[in-house]
């Protein structure tokens, strides 16, 4: 199935901004993150179509998929 | 005060209190310059300090913020901006609660310190400048970290701003500010990145925000440059702003990413 990945600010560095891939049916987006060689600590915030998501949610095809990493200084 | 009222009258220019005689009439009615600002205010008559206010605060308005009191939780790169910013607004009450001294690693980024004050209490410092940038603000200064069981340092504040450097420590002030109904206007930052929202009680968004938890985000790595946290902290005023004046909620159940390297913001929904 395709999925369609947005990364954003330091994710982008190395990788791309926009991105399609093929994944497995029935994976789920901790797949998706660890595939690209991001650290699930260092994730922040997951959107899928749009909305809030966690990286336990199973992906469907056609998906959109927004990755931005954790941000905690002040 | 017999005679404050005819006196501000005779002293204000275009509607405008001078800052000489502010001081004139705190020395001379022998009250606080709070005081005469706020009896200013409620005469509609504007201290001359928040003249480019104007046309965007009322004098009503003016006069709301100089009642209104906010807790600015961490008094680092964040928290040195927002008292600095709020303090110029003209808003009455600052409580600014730390633990820490300055560092010298505090210098690239955090506005309260120099080399100067290396080691001395950042409330300490804080309290010192809010001093001279605007004598009729008072600053609390609490010198200790905010912790779930201290929830009197938040007593009589309208909102809390957010100027931690943990994500433990703002997932705790998160849910103390439910328990008590007040609005926490969070911000964080990591290198050219950054994001604001803001925790109504009825709105929780923290949550979401670090709904993977974790030790630290990606300043661990980044660490944080001059500008980030200005930014930053500058929108978490203006939500401040409009939450002390009931101008607030377009930012209810949202957050905005900022990227300054892309020179991007993006709208995130959290409300569903």
């Amino acid at each position: 199935m395709r999925v369609t990945v947005k990364l954003f600010a330091s994710f982008r560095a190395g990788r791309f901004v926009e991105a399609a891939g093929d994944y497995a049916p029935g994976a789920r987006i901790a797949e998706v993150i660890d595939a690209l060689g991001i650290k699930a600590p260092d994730v922040g915030i997951i959107m899928m179509d749009g909305r809030h998501a966690t990286a336990e949610r199973v992906l469907h095809d056609g998906a959109r998929l927004s990755l931005f990493p954790l941000l905690g200084g002040g | 005060m017999d005679g404050l009222g005819p006196f501000l009258a005779s002293e204000a220019v275009d509607g405008l209190l001078p800052w000489a005689a502010q001081v004139q009439a705190a020395e001379r009615f022998n009250i606080g310059l709070a005081a005469v600002e706020d009896w200013a205010l409620a005469a509609g008559i504007l201290p001359a300090r928040y003249a480019r206010n104007r046309q965007t605060l009322s004098v009503q308005q003016q006069l709301t913020l100089c009642r209104s009191a906010v807790a600015v939780v961490g008094c680092g790169g964040l928290g040195g901006y927002l008292i600095e910013q709020l303090a110029r607004l003209g808003v009455g009450r600052i409580v600014a609660i730390d633990p820490d001294c300055f560092e010298e690693h505090n210098l690239n980024r955090q506005i309260l310190s120099s080399p100067a004050n290396l080691g001395e209490a950042k409330v300490d410092i804080a309290r010192r400048r809010v001093a001279s940038i605007n004598p009729a603000v008072v600053l609390v200064a609490i010198r200790a970290a905010f912790a779930p069981g201290r929830e009197d340092m938040l007593d009589g504040v309208g909102v809390v701003a957010d100027g931690l450097d943990t994500i433990a420590g703002r997932l705790d002030l998160a849910r103390t500010c439910r328990r008590l109904g007040l609005a926490l206007v969070h911000g964080a930052i990591a290198g050219w990145y950054g994001q604001i929202a803001v925790e109504y009680a009825d709105a929780p968004v923290l949550e979401r925000l670090y709904a993977q938890g974790g030790e630290g985000g990606a300043e661990r790595r980044l660490g944080n440059p001059a500008f980030t946290p200005a930014v930053i902290a500058s929108l978490q005023v203006a939500e401040i702003c409009k939450i002390l004046l009931g101008l607030d909620g377009r930012l209810r159940g949202r957050a905005i990413r900022v990227d300054l390297l892309d020179m991007s913001f993006d709208d995130i929904n959290l409300a569903d």
